[in-house]
């Protein structure tokens, strides 16, 4: 199953780029021309920011998991460093534009994804997932202890300063969102460059065979480590987004297992190893239990009280995730290339008959 | 992996999407005369037995209103809940919901992390945010937090009332000269929130205090209670949540430690907590701002009335009168006060949100109004202010025999003006940092 | 004084541990006959507790209780076995983590709907009073868990080396592919082992229900299982007993002596780097086989 996904995308991605280009472009247009002017505050602070904030951290797990084939359970401890460390950069270096915080951000929680990648030189499979939950409370742990990450707020929850880059303010539902899809994009190009790239390839090389790996001269360590770090980059500016352009407070409990484990499942039901799993992973991760909700509430609302309504709903999110990995372990990516495989052929077929 | 498969999957999907788009355009608008609650409810999750009493309350107690009264003046009240599951992301979902219904009166999430996710929209959006017992200690400077109301008791309060009473206790506060305290704390931020003021207590006392964390979510205390064992302090207070309570309870027992010389804060005081404890609770004390029990007319009512009649919130009536279930209550009558106050100003019609709010700061029920509100005991009084937006609350304190709480003090009140400062300085950096003008509370009262 | 303090530290840390070493087994039992970390466990422990809890208070008697919960758990078991994993057989571990996860909700979501959301005690009928031994303390409830972990441990033994289906079990453990040459039936294996896994739930769920109160709060149990797998490896019942004495008495060691002079509340993470250390020198665990499978 591994070999055939990365046939996929070593083989797709030049294949058909003129479709896939001409989707993105339409995408874009839409996400930057349209939706500022016609969605509303509920669309944007509710589904969009959230929707881009979590898509960027499975991007990030993606690189970790999809490409190198390292699992981790800790992945909220990063956001968490660059949520951390984004607002303690804007309070204590007030001159320093912010976006620079943000990639310093980001380097802070490369840093502390490079230290806790170290077991992965010793370590595989659940050992190493497991491990990586001593990242996820300890970074946990230390944030709630010491009050100068939180300046000294006497509740630990810190409320960060209005968005605003060069000047310009951000504060608004349309601006902060804005804002994350333009650092969303930028990091995804990054992205998107860097998986076309030799160190891509290494990385693929790395999660299908070590050994033979190591054989081919790719220098392992190096590698793996190398993932952890960019993984860790890409989760700490998710953090950041999710700090100053979603929630606006930071809380360490607003970082915790629940968290990890809600990105994995973006990069799991999206689609390993691919960029726009990321994407359709978190799409389906933050609207489907809404509409889960809203749906239990309009049909049988009046039936029942909303804990028997709530707990229907964690049955059924639950059946489904389970189910959705049964009818489609490739993941929501590989679903819509068939689907996109199977509309081309019904097309072209038409097109043959007619023409 | 078989194609029908896939293609269901792909049906069911279209489906849920067009539900979607119909659920979307759900949220009609209300009658006349009508006053909405959002209620950001958590019925499911970790905290689950808290948010069902609570919220049961709050609604059983709305529900009277409307079905004893006719509503507020004729305003009728409605609410609907939306689920939280406690966590933020989920809370400020329901905010960006619920707000689009006309006629908000005001937000009561019942959870820190979801209020601090909404202090800046409710500002924005001029609605009152209600943390009864719990929230932002320094919200309580209404003069900075125009629009966030920590009714009955914050957590330093909390801190002071425990205090005050260990001191009745010990006959007096200068007996507590060299007496030896722990508080246990849960691993959080709202674990951590008092350490500074026991600190400060400690000192003005000359009592000693020793303040050990449990970490989340305190399913071992093991560790903990065996150094409390060694240090011997002439008491505990507990300041837990959740699972860490009753464990708290049996491990004290299993090191051989009193429960009546443990002390709970307010999220360590309910049935929950002691319950699942058994035999290891009987005879420990709790602070709360509401009595327990059923014997209270307002009670009374809703048990007849509303239960009566079948449209009771709890799913099970046991609980009715329990301390959850007791504080939505009282926090429902706050709310409606504070609505049927700001009528006698505004107008016997729908409020907006900020007229709301200045009901909400002139919430003044004296004992004499409780009572006649049918809630003479079940809390003392309140008294709201510009500047004071707690409103003093009492605290009284409760002792766990087993089976039910029995009330074991007198109404205290906690050393206001000792916190005072601290609350104050707290808020005013906060204004600083966030450019917000503080309000003068004397021009404001002349204004009205 | 000093001694006496640190031995009741340490006979406390070692009987928490069993505590751990029981909801770990249930891990073990699972990992080593299909690969799977299996998230549920939590759930299945919450499920069992709170169906057993649910059962006595509407008047069954104790042992009726038992009987009808480990019916249900053994249907549970069998059921995620068939309608999960079967179907799953051949996906990547992590595939099939997220789907044990999924069952999590689901287990959840069940256990709360038909017993409801309500926090039950849950007295098993043993005190739990401090004892002294010479001036050490030990709590008599920590030693029935010990008790009950070693009555788990002794029939989970017989039933490997004396029945039919528990030596299948180990020689499927050994090496899938030999056992299915055989002609062992790996679809009746696996079912025994999700019941077995099961029912190692309704111990370990009555035993911390005891404890901690039945509650949602109970499926959080297993984070404190995870770094004793880590330790003793995922797929070793002894390792799972010794990993769990060692992150016990480690996490309460650590708590006592190192805590205050870094503010205490380390617990939730000592055992994780604990165990991370130890795995750094000696990758595949305690006892753990020597095979590290990749993900």
């Amino acid at each position: 199953m591994t070999d055939l996904a990365l046939e996929k995308t070593a083989a797709a991605a030049p294949h058909r780029a003129s479709p896939a280009l001409l989707g993105i472009g339409a995408l874009l247009i839409v996400a930057y021309g349209v939706l500022p002017l016609v969605a509303s505050e509920y669309l944007f602070d509710a589904i969009l920011t959230p929707f881009l904030a979590l898509a960027l951290a499975g991007l990030g797990l993606n690189i970790l998991t999809g490409y190198a084939g390292q699992v981790s359970l800790g992945s909220s401890a990063f956001m968490a460093v660059g949520a951390y460390a984004a607002y303690n950069l804007a309070l204590r270096l007030p001159g320093v534009p912010f976006l620079v915080d943000i990639l310093l951000a980001g380097l802070v929680a490369a840093a502390v994804g490079l230290l806790f990648g170290l077991p992965s030189l010793r370590l595989r499979g659940f050992y190493l997932a497991v491990s990586t939950l001593a990242a996820q409370f300890f970074v946990q742990w230390v944030f709630n202890k010491v009050g100068w990450f939180s300046n000294n707020s006497p509740s630990g929850i810190v409320t960060v300063p209005p968005l605003s880059v060069a000047g310009l303010p951000l504060d608004s539902s349309a601006g902060r969102y804005l804002f994350a899809l333009g650092v969303v994009t930028a990091v995804t190009l990054a992205v998107w460059r860097l998986v076309e790239s030799p160190t891509g390839r290494a990385l693929v090389a790395l999660r299908d065979h070590e050994t033979a790996a190591r054989v081919i001269g790719i220098p392992v360590l190096r590698v793996k480590l190398l993932a952890f770090a960019v993984s860790s980059f890409i989760i700490g500016v998710a953090g950041v987004l999710w700090a100053f352009a979603y929630l606006r407070t930071v809380e360490p409990a607003g970082f915790n297992l629940d968290r990890s484990f809600q990105i994995l499942f973006i990069v799991i039901i999206g689609g390993l190893a691919s960029l726009r799993g990321a994407f359709l992973g978190a799409a389906l991760i933050v609207v489907f239990p809404l509409l889960l909700s809203r749906l239990g509430e309009a049909l049988l609302g009046g039936l029942f009280d909303s804990g028997v309504l709530e707990m229907s709903q964690r049955i059924v999110l639950g059946l489904l995730i389970v189910t959705f990995l049964i009818a489609e372990p490739a993941g929501l990516a590989a679903l819509l290339d068939r689907l996109w495989n199977r509309a081309w052929n019904w097309i072209s077929g038409r097109f043959r008959r007619t023409g | 992996m078989s194609r029908p498969n896939t293609r269901t999957l792909s049906l069911r999907a279209a489906l849920l999407g067009a539900l979607l788009g119909t659920a979307a355009l759900l949220p009609a608008a209300a009658q006349a005369d009508e006053q909405y609650f959002p209620l950001q409810s958590y019925r499911v999750g970790p905290y689950a037995a808290g948010g069902t009493g609570f919220f049961g309350g709050f609604i059983d107690y709305l529900t009277l209103v409307n079905t004893r009264d006719g509503g507020v003046n004729g305003v009728k009240l409605t609410w609907d809940e939306c689920e939280t599951q406690y966590e933020v992301e989920r809370g400020v979902e329901c905010y960006k919901r619920q707000k689009n219904r006309p006629g908000v009166a005001a937000w009561n999430p019942l959870s820190v992390g979801i209020a601090y996710a909404m202090i800046d929209d409710v500002g924005r959006d001029k609605v009152p945010l209600i943390t009864v017992n719990h929230g932002r200690t320094d919200s309580t400077d209404g003069r900075v937090f125009k629009y966030v109301f920590p009714l009955l008791l914050n957590p330093y309060s909390e801190s002071s009332g425990i205090v005050n009473y260990i001191g009745t206790r010990e006959g007096g506060l200068e007996k507590l000269k060299g007496k030896k305290i722990v508080v246990l704390y849960h691993g959080s931020p709202y674990g951590k929130e008092t350490i500074p003021i026991y600190q400060l207590l400690a000192e003005k006392y000359g009592f000693s205090v020793e303040q050990v964390e449990v970490p989340h979510p305190g399913n071992e205390q093991q560790s903990q209670w065996l150094s409390i064992r060694r240090t011997k302090p002439d008491y505990v207070v507990l300041r837990g949540w959740g699972v860490m309570n009753p464990v708290a309870l049996k491990t004290a027992q299993k090191v051989g430690f009193p429960a009546d010389r443990i002390i709970g804060n307010v999220w360590s005081n309910s049935e929950e907590d002691v319950i699942p404890a058994g035999d290891a609770a009987k005879g420990y004390t709790a602070i709360t701002t509401q009595a327990s029990g059923a014997d209270y007319p307002v009670l009374q009512e809703i048990a007849k009335t509303v239960y009566g009649a079948g449209k009771g919130n709890l799913d099970d009536k046991k609980r009715i009168g329990s301390v959850y279930h007791n504080l939505g209550i009282v926090n429902g009558i706050l709310n409606v006060e504070a609505v049927r106050i700001a009528q006698d100003k505004f107008g016997k019609r729908t409020l907006t949100g900020d007229e709301v709010r200045w009901g909400f700061e002139h919430l003044r029920l004296d004992p004499a109004r409780v009572e006649a509100l049918g809630a003479k005991g079940l809390f003392h009084s309140i008294n709201v202010s510009v500047a004071n937006h707690e409103g003093e609350g009492r605290v009284t304190f409760q002792q766990w025999d087993g089976a039910k709480w029995k009330v074991v003090s007198d109404w205290i009140a906690p050393d206001w003006a000792l916190l005072r400062p601290i609350i104050e300085k707290s808020s005013l950096a906060y204004a600083a940092e966030h450019g917000i003008q503080v309000r003068d509370p004397a021009a404001e009262d002349a204004s009205n | 004084m000093e001694w006496q303090f640190f031995t009741e530290v340490l006979v406390g840390g070692l009987l928490s541990g069993v505590m751990y070493s029981l909801v770990a087994i249930g891990f073990v039992l699972i990992y080593k006959t299909s690969g799977v970390l299996n998230f549920a466990q939590g759930a299945l422990l919450l499920f069992a507790a709170l169906t057993f809890v649910s059962l006595t208070e509407r008047g069954l008697p104790g042992w009726a209780a038992i009987l009808l919960t480990l019916a249900a758990m053994t249907v549970i078991g069998a059921a995620i076995e068939r309608a999960v994993l079967r179907p799953l057989v051949n996906q990547p571990p992590i595939t099939l983590f997220m789907a044990t996860l999924g069952v999590s909700y689901v287990i959840e979501g069940a256990a709360q709907l038909l017993w409801g959301t309500q926090v039950h005690g849950l007295d098993l009928g043993i005190d739990d009073l401090p004892l002294e031994f010479g001036g050490v303390l030990v709590s008599s409830f920590d030693l029935f868990a010990a008790a009950v972990a070693g009555a788990m441990v002794a029939a989970l033994t017989l039933f490997f080396r004396y029945t039919r289906i528990g030596l299948g079990f180990r020689a499927v453990a050994d090496d899938q592919l030999a056992a299915l040459a055989v002609g062992l039936s790996l679809d009746r294996i696996w079912t025994a082992v999700w019941t077995a896994a099961g029912v190692v739930a309704l111990v370990a769920g009555l035993v911390w229900g005891a404890r901690l109160g039945v509650q949602f709060s109970l499926s959080l149990v297993v984070l404190k299982a995870l770094p004793v797998l880590v330790l003793g490896g995922f797929d070793s019942i002894a390792g799972a007993i010794v990993g769990g004495l060692i992150v016990g008495a480690v996490e309460k060691l650590a708590e006592v002596y190192i805590g205050p002079f870094v503010g205490g509340g380390i617990e939730g993470w000592i055992a994780y780097v604990a165990a991370l250390g130890f795995l750094l020198i000696r990758p595949s665990g305690l006892f753990g086989a020597k095979l590290v499978e990749r993900v």
